[in-house]
C-alpha cells in the first residue's frame, strides 16, 4: 500500500502515459493496417505484394527488436533527435498494424461472394456495394478480433518503458529500484492495466451490441 | 481476382486502370526504397566496414551464443508452457468448483498482465542472478495460460458424442481426458499450438530487459563494441539480427502450414483448424 501511497503522483503518470501512448499506437496501426488490407485485397499485384511483405515481416519480428530499430534506425533516416514517447508509438503502431490488416483482410473475406455479385447484379457500382453490403458485413466480424488486438497493443506497451517512456512498467521499474517489495507494486501496475483492459473490452462489447442486426 | 467479393472480373478499362496503378504503385513503393538508403549511405550505415565486421570469427561466435541462448530460452519455455497448458485446461475443465474457479482466475490474471510485468517481477523479486530462469518462468506462465485457452477451445470441437461413448464404456473421468479428448484438442489445435509457439519464440526477446544474453542482447553488445572509423555499426546489426529472427519464425509458422495441410489431408474424422481460426479469439502478442 505504501508504495502507492508515497509516489502516487508518480503512478498516475505512469499509467496515463501507458493510455496515451496505447491511443497514438491503435490510432496509427488502424490507419495502417486498413490501408495495408485494402493493399492485400486491391487488384494491383504490386501494391498486394507489398501488403504481404508488410505483414510477414513485422508479424515475425520481435517488437523488442522493433523498438531497437526505431532508436538506432528510423532516427538515421528520417532526423535525429526525435522523441522515445514518437518512436515507441510508430514501433507499436507499425507492428499491431500488420493484425490489424490481418482481422480487416478477414472480415472482408467472410462476406459471401453471392452478396456482392447480387449487388452488382442489381446494377450498384463500385462504392456502393462496398458501403452498403461489403463494409458493413465485414465490420461487424471485424470488431471482436480488434478488440482483442487492442488489447495486445496495451500489454506491449509495457516494453515502451524500457525505452525510456514514461507509462507502468517505467514506475515498476524506478520504485523496484528505491527498494520496495516486488509483490506490491507488481499488484499495482497489474491492477492498472486491468482496469485499461476491462475498459477496451466492455467499450468493444458496447459496440458490438450497437451494430448487432437481426439476420 | 475474378472471384473476388470487391471486383467483378476486369473490362478493359478496369485493366489499363489497375496497370496504371500497378506502376504508379511500384513506383511510390520503390522511391520509398531508395529514399532510405540514400539516407542511410549518406550517414556511413551502409559502409563497407559496417559489413565487413560480420566477417570476424568472434562476431560470428557472439551471435551464435546468442542464438543458442535465445533456442535455450525457447525450448524451456516452450515445454513449460505446453505442460502448465495441459494441467491448466485439466484444471479448469475440473468438476471441483473451488479448483474451476481458482484455475480461471489464474488464467485471466496472467493472461491480462504484460508479460514483460510479469518477467521482471519473477527477476527482481525471485531470480535475480538467474535471468534465464526469470525469462522462462515467465514466458511458460503467460503462455502456459494461453495454450490452456487454445486446449480448451480444442476440447469444446471434440463432438460431444465421444466423451459420452468414452463414460458409457466405463472410463474414469482421468481415462477419458487423457485418452479420448486431449489428443484430439491436440490435433485438432495443432497449428494454433505452433502458431502460439512462434510468439513465445518472438517473446524470449524480452530477456533483452532483463539482461539476458540472448540475440538481441548479443546485437546490442556487438553494435556498442565494436565502432568502425568512428561510428557504431547499429544499422547493420539490426539488419542482420532482424533477419535470423525472421527466419527462425518463419520457419515455425511453416511447420504450423504444413501440420495443417497434413491434417486436412488425413481421414480421421478429427478436422484441424486452420491457426486463423483460433487465432483471433486469441490474443496476438
Amino acid at each position: 500500500m505504501n508504495v502507492l501511497l508515497d509516489h502516487f503522483s508518480a503512478f498516475r503518470d505512469g499509467f496515463i502515459g501507458t493510455l496515451s501512448i496505447t491511443a497514438v499506437s491503435a490510432v496509427i496501426a488502424l490507419v495502417l493496417g486498413v490501408v495495408m488490407a485494402g493493399f492485400r485485397v486491391s487488384p494491383v499485384p504490386p501494391l498486394r505484394f507489398f501488403g504481404t511483405a508488410w505483414v510477414t515481416l513485422l508479424r515475425n519480428t520481435p517488437l523488442t527488436l522493433l523498438f531497437l530499430i526505431a532508436t538506432f534506425v528510423v532516427p538515421e533516416i528520417l532526423f535525429p533527435g526525435m522523441s522515445p514517447y514518437v518512436l515507441g508509438s510508430l514501433a507499436l503502431g507499425f507492428y499491431t498494424s500488420s493484425f490489424v490488416c490481418e482481422a480487416v483482410r478477414s472480415g472482408i473475406s467472410t462476406v459471401p461472394i453471392g452478396q456482392a455479385e447480387a449487388a452488382r447484379s442489381l446494377g450498384m457500382t463500385f462504392s456502393q456495394t462496398l458501403r452498403t453490403i461489403v463494409l458493413p458485413q465485414a465490420t461487424r466480424i471485424v470488431i471482436p478480433p480488434l478488440s482483442s488486438i487492442f488489447i495486445a497493443l496495451t500489454k506491449n506497451s509495457a516494453i515502451a518503458g524500457a525505452f525510456s517512456v514514461v507509462e507502468l512498467f517505467g514506475w515498476q521499474k524506478s520504485m523496484s529500484d528505491l527498494g520496495y517489495a516486488i509483490v506490491p507494486i507488481f499488484l499495482w501496475v497489474a491492477i492498472g492495466y486491468l482496469v485499461i483492459t476491462f475498459a477496451i473490452s466492455g467499450i468493444f462489447r458496447l459496440i458490438e451490441r450497437r451494430m448487432e442486426v437481426a439476420r | 481476382m475474378s472471384a473476388s467479393v470487391l471486383f467483378d472480373a476486369p473490362g478493359p478499362r478496369a485493366v489499363v486502370r489497375n496497370r496504371i496503378y500497378a506502376v504508379l504503385g511500384s513506383a511510390a513503393i520503390i522511391a520509398l526504397l531508395v529514399v532510405s538508403v540514400v539516407r542511410l549511405s549518406d550517414k556511413g550505415d551502409l559502409a563497407f566496414g559496417m559489413w565487413d565486421i560480420f566477417n570476424y570469427s568472434g562476431i560470428r561466435q557472439n551471435i551464435a551464443d546468442g542464438v543458442v541462448a535465445t533456442l535455450k530460452a525457447f525450448g524451456l519455455a516452450a515445454v513449460g508452457s505446453l505442460v502448465l497448458g495441459v494441467i491448466l485446461v485439466v484444471g479448469r475443465l475440473s468438476d471441483h468448483r473451488p479448483v474451476r474457479w481458482l484455475t480461471t482466475v489464474f488464467i485471466e490474471l496472467f493472461r491480462s498482465i504484460p508479460l514483460l510485468i510479469t518477467i521482471y517481477a519473477l527477476w527482481i523479486g525471485f531470480l535475480t542472478d538467474y535471468s534465464m530462469w526469470a525469462l522462462a518462468l515467465g514466458l511458460s506462465i503467460y503462455n502456459g495460460c494461453v495454450q490452456a485457452e487454445v486446449l480448451r477451445a480444442g476440447i469444446n470441437s471434440v463432438p460431444a458424442g465421444q466423451r459420452e461413448a468414452a463414460y458409457a464404456l466405463g472410463m474414469s473421468k482421468t481415462q477419458v481426458m487423457a485418452s479420448v479428448l486431449l489428443p484430439q484438442a491436440v490435433r485438432a489445435m495443432l497449428p494454433t499450438i505452433i502458431s502460439q509457439l512462434v510468439v513465445t519464440l518472438k517473446d524470449t526477446s524480452l530477456g533483452f530487459i532483463i539482461l539476458y544474453p540472448e540475440l538481441l542482447n548479443s546485437a546490442r553488445l556487438i553494435a556498442s563494441n565494436t565502432p568502425v572509423n568512428g561510428l557504431y555499426p547499429y544499422v547493420s546489426t539490426i539488419a542482420v539480427i532482424g533477419t535470423i529472427y525472421i527466419a527462425m519464425c518463419l520457419a515455425l509458422s511453416a511447420l504450423a502450414t504444413w501440420i495443417e495441410k497434413r491434417g486436412r489431408r488425413a481421414k480421421t474424422g478429427v478436422a484441424v483448424l486452420p491457426p486463423g481460426q483460433q487465432e483471433l479469439q486469441i490474443d496476438p502478442l
